[in-house]
């Protein structure tokens, strides 16, 4: 029967399909559209100095996006990654300065791989956080994250008052030079950062694709009512990928704190906002369970590309945050009807079938 | 209501057919693959009670919608007093003074019982709603029905008996010319259940036609008029109540005709695999959805679960799985209690549900029919501490069930969404199989499916029994439950009310065992009510 129904759907569909495959690949398509237009509109774009230097750029987002990833693709949100940026940045920065003040006179400074495992821990902290007051409390997603938004914003403006932490030189004699790897350091020719997130996100793809963990994380957004019924540790799965994105964010405050070699409370504003479109670019559905790692990162680089080459081009910050948000718009607008026109096509073989 | 054979109009034919205000004539209702109404006739007479009694799934609820233009039927005619119409929508059937009284509630629980009462239909005056008006009226209904609900309360505030009641003013409160009632006393007490009679017997005498749909068959005795019974999407009889008695209803119900059962084969039971003891599930607003429920199953033992919409049947299989933390009792598969409460433990205890509502509770609609499949055990494939799923052995598993199951799905790989209702129940089957259970719990296992795809599952069943794992499962089809059990177990109220081995057990003494408890759960219900 199936060899029968073979060349019959082909040749029916062979019209719909090639939208639909269109479709399917617009993620692509709109990243070879921008990098082709910019290769002409903007000088040096294709350089590759100004291409690993968008990488660095992009990698920034893309590492937030994956970790919102996850967390879209259970049906949640996390609005604080942005915050988590900015505390991990000022709690590494403050401890290769300042050292962990104990009250009784004695300071202890952390050699570097401690600082970053503690700044590490502390993301993924927030993100447990978040996680039990979702999954205990009952705590809506958005909220939870609000909440902890404003106060690891608060906390990281209190660690300095608002001041910056600035030279993070660190003093040989504590152990604590050598900071500036993480955002300068190269390794085979290319920067640190770029393969932290080639790390990053190819163990989350694999995560996705090949683990128990990841089809539950698909399974708990696309029905948490069966996910549940069906065995899935429902809490777990969402306090897994709420401490994940707050482990992403903290790898970004370590490392734009380390490019800089300076770290300010403020850093990592309205980053959440560039993941959450950089993620739904990538063809994440908000409403849970549909989502891939590779469409995020594409996503996040096509709202990379798209703001530096407009930078190279001159174009106004003004009309760089009104073209932003037409794209964003126009992906989810394409997203829907490659929905509608799958499920015609998928209507009409089923029709064709009887 | 004792004088209701006196107080009738004239039952001859010739006054009949003036009183018959709205007929359906040679009704069908197909939905995809399956027919709920095979070419119905109804009448529904002015000043009466029309009662329908049914078995679920028989087609009263089909056939109620169509009446108040929920759903259109696929062929035949509805008549209004001699004419044809048509209902395309709720408002089309509103208009031609069709009232329904659901049986699931449709207030809406953050609006008040005023605003609810008058939703859709507000009082306005001077461009405003008129609140105050509204409240008043609604003040009066609620004093009709004898009850000092407060119109301004919210509704999500009330005791469900009390919902229920709003329910029924605001059907009363459209001044209808028909008023269906589907099921209208279920949550309510025994003094709640006379008040409303009283005031059926109330608009009756206002020449309202009143349609009953009720299991309590002793209820519809008292103040039916008419009665039609269906099955199977027919009508197997249609009388004036007072020729007829309880025997001729449940005989019309139950009928004779067989359905598609595989025969049972003969083979011993093993020892006993699953025990349940004690177990419990308080409600949120007083007394148990389940009461103290004690059952076992042997090792290729079928137990038929039968009982009334809630009895408590489904909640029962839900606390054995884990579903609600609160549940009390202890459950035991292979004679060792169970001490997992998560329902992930549970599942690899030997312990596997098949959900009455696939959508909502049984598959993942955005995943694969492969990621359905193995959902559930996932851990087992995994390998490298549980961490890998090789794509070879996640394929041969899935292979293994659909071939074992007979799916038909031309490539795994495709949503499960795309399948038939049929084939969606194999795999949430087949889900609970890759765990390799030793204890299955089904609940409602061949609900909304078509009769090919129900034989299937009864053979799964009994293929599944015949290889040594116990069965539980639940129906609310007295021919299911007589042909496929072993032993019967017949819930009521959340208590278990009867446990009958296959050869003493008959259609009647189930019916009757089903109806047990409510007489006494309204006495109780209406002591606390006046304490």
């Amino acid at each position: 029967m199936t060899a029968a129904a073979a060349p019959t759907r082909t040749a029916f569909s062979a019209k719909g399909s090639l939208t639909l495959t269109l479709m399917r690949l617009r993620t692509f398509i709109a990243l070879f559209a921008v990098l082709l237009f910019f290769a002409f509109a903007a000088p040096n774009f294709l350089s590759a100095a100004n291409l690993v230097l968008m990488s660095k750029h992009v990698a920034l987002n893309a590492f937030l996006a994956i970790g919102m990833t996850f967390v879209i693709i259970t049906g949640g949100i996390d609005l604080s990654v942005g915050s988590i940026v900015g505390l991990c940045g000022m709690v590494a920065g403050g401890l290769i300065l300042h050292g962990l003040d104990l009250d009784f006179g004695y300071t202890i400074f952390f050699n570097i791989p401690e600082i970053i495992l503690i700044t590490m821990a502390l993301g993924m902290l927030i993100g447990l956080i978040n996680g039990l007051l979702i999954t205990k409390l009952n705590v809506a997603p958005f909220i939870a994250t609000l909440g902890t938004l404003y106060v690891a914003r608060g906390a990281a403006l209190l660690l300095s008052d608002g001041a910056t932490f600035p030279n993070l030189e660190g003093n040989p004699a504590f152990g604590t030079t050598g900071y500036a790897f993480l955002g300068a350091g190269h390794l085979l020719y290319l920067p640190v950062a770029i393969w932290a997130l080639v790390v990053i996100a190819l163990v989350a793809a694999y995560l996705a694709r090949w683990t128990p963990l990841g089809r539950h994380i698909f399974a708990v957004g696309g029905n948490e009512r069966a996910a549940a019924l069906s065995g899935v540790a429902v809490n777990k799965v969402k306090l897994f990928v709420y401490m994940f994105s707050g482990f992403c964010a903290a790898i970004v405050g370590l490392i734009v704190s380390s490019e800089l070699m300076a770290a300010h409370p403020a850093t990592g504003e309205t980053f959440e906002l560039n993941a959450i479109a950089a993620a739904v670019l990538g063809g994440t559905s908000m409403s849970g369970g549909r989502g891939t790692i590779s469409g995020t990162v594409i996503g996040a680089f096509v709202i990379g590309i798209l703001s530096d080459g407009l930078v190279m081009m001159g174009v106004s910050s003004f009309w760089q945050m009104v073209i932003k948000g037409v794209v964003i718009i126009a992906a989810v607008v394409v997203d829907q009807a490659q929905r509608k026109l799958q499920q015609r096509v998928a209507l009409q073989q089923i029709a064709q079938a009887a | 209501m004792s004088d209701r054979a006196t107080s009738d109009p004239a039952v001859s034919d010739a006054a009949d057919a003036e009183d018959v205000i709205l007929r359906l004539e040679g009704v069908s209702k197909v939905y995809s693959g399956t027919v709920a109404l095979k070419q119905t006739n109804f009448e529904i007479r002015r000043g009466a009670v029309n009662v329908l009694v049914g078995e679920n799934g028989a087609g009263k609820s089909t056939m109620m919608k169509i009446i108040a233009g929920v759903e259109s039927q696929t062929t035949g005619r509805i008549l209004l007093e001699g004419n044809a119409v048509r209902f395309d929508s709720p408002s089309d059937s509103m208009r031609a003074g069709i009232g329904m009284v659901f049986q699931e509630l449709n207030l809406f629980g953050n609006l008040s019982v005023a605003e609810n009462i008058f939703a859709n239909r507000e009082i306005v005056k001077n461009g405003r709603i008129d609140h105050a008006e509204q409240e008043r009226r609604a003040g009066e209904l609620m004093a009709r029905l004898q009850t000092n609900v407060d119109p301004r309360a919210n509704i999500e505030d009330l005791m469900i008996g009390q919902q229920q009641l709003v329910e029924i003013a605001k059907a009363m409160a459209r001044d209808a010319r028909i008023l269906i009632m589907d099921e209208p006393t279920s949550a309510l007490s025994a003094p709640e259940v006379e008040i409303l009679f009283r005031v059926i017997a109330d608009l009756k005498a206002k020449g309202v036609a009143i349609v009953y749909i009720s299991h309590r068959l002793e209820e519809l005795l008292r103040i039916g008029d008419y009665i039609t019974v269906l099955r199977d999407g027919r009508v197997t009889g249609s009388q004036a109540m007072k020729n007829v008695d309880l025997h001729w209803i449940v005989r019309q119900m139950i009928g004779s005709d067989a359905k598609d059962f595989s025969t049972a084969g003969a083979h011993e039971f093993g020892p006993e695999v699953f025990r349940a003891e004690d177990i419990c599930l308080p409600r949120v607003t007083g007394g148990f959805a389940v009461d103290h429920v004690s059952l076992n199953v042997r090792a290729g033992e079928i137990l038929g679960v039968y009982g009334l919409m809630g009895a408590g049947r489904s909640e029962f299989l839900e606390c054995v799985i884990g579903r609600h933390a609160h549940s009390l009792g202890r459950v035991y598969v292979e004679g060792r209690l169970v001490r997992e409460r998560d329902v992930g433990g549970r599942i690899a205890r030997g312990l596997a549900l098949i959900p009455e509502d696939r959508q909502r509770d049984g598959l993942v609609s955005v995943l694969s029919v492969a990621e359905n499949l193995t959902l559930a055990s996932l851990r087992k494939l995994a390998i490298f501490f549980h961490i890998h799923i090789p794509a070879a052995a996640e394929a041969r598993a899935v292979r293994r069930e659909v071939a074992d199951l007979s799916i038909k799905v031309a490539d795994p790989s495709l949503p499960v969404s795309s399948l038939s209702g049929g084939n969606q129940q194999k795999i949430v089957i087949g889900k609970a199989l890759l765990t390799q259970p030793k204890v299955l719990l089904m609940d409602e296992p061949s609900r909304g499916i078509d009769i090919g795809a129900k034989g299937d599952v009864f053979r799964i069943m009994r293929e599944l029994a015949a290889e040594g794992l116990g069965i539980v499962f639940v129906t609310s089809d007295l021919d299911e439950v007589l042909a496929l059990s072993d032993r019967i177990a017949v819930m009521s109220r959340g208590r278990l009310t009867a446990l009958f081995d296959r050869s003493e057990a008959s259609g009647a003494r189930i019916v009757a065992a089903s109806a047990l408890g409510h007489e006494v759960q309204a006495v109780v219900s209406a002591r606390e009510v006046h304490s």
